[in-house]
């Protein structure tokens, strides 16, 4: 068990929390929760993956999944904005329709053949630097290398340009950015979509570069979940959202690889001679969710920072309050 | 949402009639919400249709299917109301806490700690196997129940002490229960090898009608057990809880305004960690109810998925506990049914079409919409 290899995987894994914390990141900094993640996220795998399957392009299969997904995250945009309705139905209610026409479309896709994957490459001069060359820059997938330039700027286009401040001016005091001539249901609308484009970039992610394949429901295996988690822990921030993902992700790799190894730290590993423990270790990434949370929550009482003041409360112009 | 959009306006001039929408200040009558839900099903029913056909199926055949396997003769209505008993208690379990706007989506975890719980009665064992059903039972529903009230109390306690949002943490626990419940039933107590453990004995298991077929030839075959019994009592308990009682009338208040609540000195914290034991040892007594009414041990395959289905029967009965019932038993012939379906996705897709169309059709619960002749006001 090298650590190095259990880091690098553990960046590869994290890219996909990555994609689905910071699309999160920016529903929920627009007002809205959606909670539909993990069924956006089946969807994306599952429609890329087939893309993928039936034309042979990988990169095709990544833009049918994210658009599959964006589309599909309109429904839950439609609802809430729209119609008004309970945010949090509406989330669970797309996350069993999400992996419902998943399993029914992605039918007999886990006995497909071999899929043309996403290219890995190690860049050039970077994958020098030691250890951390090796961990970041040497065989990664296109798409992790994609997520390095993806956090800087997205924290760049929330904090630092106008549209950014519209996002921000509607999710905080929505009646403000009315007054101000921003349409609050469009820009609502619009970052439903943009969290939709990426949890269907995170399900590809998954099926087409990471752990490759269609496994149904273990595809996602509750990370949609997980993401939500981090938005939370992160605090609305994508640098802490990218931390707690690539955290995440290395922490879901060492407990896959820790009981492999017969001697582990120098004695006899108990994993490997007691493979049921195996089932203790999977409780980790779920406690350490809750554990996330629980530091996030109390981080915020104490700082006094904490949600979009307006999330997950409906806009209706000329109606008193947020 | 004024009344009038520019399209509205448009078509003015060459539409004699257009439609306003008006919010309304007090709740539509129960026959008009039932009527919305009832046409939002029927519109879940069309879309779930189409999809099946989309997707390669006759969605006629699945239909017709569904209903002939569930309700077509008393033995397929007993299994339905099998289905269906699970699915009631955890729909009440989801009742209870989102009448208090607290997202309880861990049912499905405290479905199977209740399991495990009162699976050590027998596996432990608390008590010998020779044991009375009379002493037997009611050890194992207190057990049970136990086991799921303390699982639900862990997103309780950390919702009202930590202010941790319920939704992550009751789901993330699933998660672990399942890990937990499976490294017993792997590790533990497993049979031979097998992924379960040992047959309880038989004065550990609920009586079904057939256990009276020599008295009642009728009930020959039948496999309704006494845990629907179960469910219809615990309907009417969580209706008087929730409709009848001083508690319920304060968990009402604090769901639709904790501030108002708060002010009113309502002791809030206390409340949140009280609903989701409740609630947890309600989906708890589902998952006794399943392995001593049903499958008579202990092992992985216990669900597939009632706890979520759970939140879509409340939802769908509007928690009203006596309509849960009802709902129940229609998801109990969906999911039985399902079960022969191709593809497999389809009762879940079908699920997730009625919770879509319902949470959409609350708009006209909540919104009047008029069609209005031009030039009339």
């Amino acid at each position: 068990m090298d650590l190095i290899i259990i880091l690098q995987a553990g960046v590869a894994s994290g890219t996909v929390l990555l994609y689905a914390t910071i699309g999160e990141l920016f529903a929920e900094r627009s007002g809205i929760i959606s909670l539909g993640v993990e069924g956006m996220m089946l969807l994306g795998a599952m429609s890329a993956y087939s893309v993928a399957l039936s034309t042979g392009n990988p990169w095709l299969g990544v833009l049918v999944g994210m658009i599959a997904a964006a589309l599909f995250s309109q429904i839950h945009a439609f609802i809430t904005i729209t119609l008004q309705a309970d945010q949090v139905v509406s989330g669970l209610a797309l996350t069993f329709l999400g992996a419902g026409i998943s399993l029914v479309l992605g039918e007999g896709l886990s006995k497909a053949g071999a899929v043309s994957l996403l290219p890995s490459f190690s860049v050039p001069l970077l994958s020098q630097i030691p250890i951390l060359g090796e961990i970041f820059f040497t065989r990664q997938s296109v798409l992790v290398y994609i997520g390095y330039i993806f956090t800087p700027l997205a924290a760049y286009y929330i904090n630092k340009t106008r549209p950014g401040l519209h996002l921000r001016a509607v999710g905080e005091y929505p009646a403000a950015a009315d007054s101000m001539g921003v349409n609050v249901y469009l820009v609502r609308y619009f970052y439903v979509f943009v969290g939709g484009l990426l949890a269907g970039l995170a399900g590809a992610t998954i099926s087409l570069a990471i752990s490759p394949g269609w496994f149904s429901e273990l595809t996602t295996a509750g990370q949609g979940w997980v993401a939500i988690g981090l938005v939370i822990f992160a605090q609305w921030n994508p640098w802490r959202a990218a931390f707690g993902s690539y955290i995440f992700g290395a922490l879901r790799r060492l407990i896959l690889d820790i009981q492999g190894p017969v001697v582990l730290l120098g004695m006899a590993n108990p994993f490997y001679y007691n493979p049921y423990w195996g089932f203790f270790l999977q409780m980790i990434p779920y406690l350490f969710t809750i554990i996330v949370l629980v530091i996030g929550s109390r981080e915020a009482m104490r700082k006094r920072v904490g949600a979009p003041a307006a999330l997950g409360k409906p806009y209706v112009r000329g109606e008193r309050g947020l | 949402m004024t009344d009038t959009t520019p399209s509205a306006s448009q078509k003015r001039r060459r539409f004699p009639f257009r439609v306003q929408i008006e919010q309304r200040i007090d709740l539509p009558s129960r026959l008009y919400q039932f009527l919305v839900s009832f046409l939002a099903l029927i519109v879940a029913l069309i879309l779930g249709g189409i999809l099946i056909s989309m997707a390669g199926g006759d969605p006629f055949r699945s239909y017709a299917h569904i209903a002939r396997a569930s309700f077509g003769s008393t033995g397929v209505l007993s299994d339905t109301i099998v289905k269906a008993t699970p699915l009631i208690l955890v729909g009440l379990a989801c009742t209870v806490a989102f009448s208090m706007r607290l997202w309880n989506i861990g049912a499905e975890g405290q479905l199977f700690m209740g399991a495990f719980g009162a699976s050590t009665v027998v596996l432990l064992p608390i008590l010998p196997a020779d044991t009375s059903p009379w002493i037997f039972i009611p050890v194992m529903i207190i057990a049970g129940a136990l086991a799921g009230a303390l699982w639900g109390s862990i997103p309780g306690l950390l919702k009202a002490y930590l202010n941790v949002n319920e939704i992550i943490t009751s789901l993330m626990l699933n998660y672990v229960a399942f890990a937990w419940v499976n490294f017993f039933i792997f590790a533990v107590w497993s049979e031979g090898g097998f992924q379960m453990s040992p047959m309880f004995p038989k004065t550990a298991w609920l009586p079904r009608l057939a256990d009276y077929a020599e008295s009642i030839p009728a009930f020959r075959g039948l496999t309704t057990h006494l845990g629907f019994i179960f469910g219809l009592i615990l309907a009417f308990v969580v209706w008087f809880i929730l409709y009848r009682s001083k508690w319920g009338y304060e968990i009402r208040l604090i769901g639709d305004n904790p501030r108002a609540a708060e002010y009113a000195g309502l002791n809030i914290k206390r409340n949140i960690i009280l609903v989701m034991m409740l609630s947890g040892g309600l989906a708890g007594l589902a998952g006794m109810s399943e392995i001593t009414g049903v499958v008579h041990r202990l092992q992985g395959s216990i669900s597939p998925g009632y706890g979520f289905t759970g939140i879509i029967i409340a939802w769908l009965a509007r928690l009203n506990p006596f309509a849960v019932v009802i709902v129940s038993i229609l998801f109990g012939a969906l999911l039985l049914a399902g079960r022969e379906i191709q593809p497999s996705g389809i009762p879940k897709m079908i699920q997730g079409i009625i919770l879509v169309c319902l949470i959409a059709s609350e708009f006209f619960l909540r919104y009047r919409v008029r069609v209005i002749r031009i030039g009339e006001d």
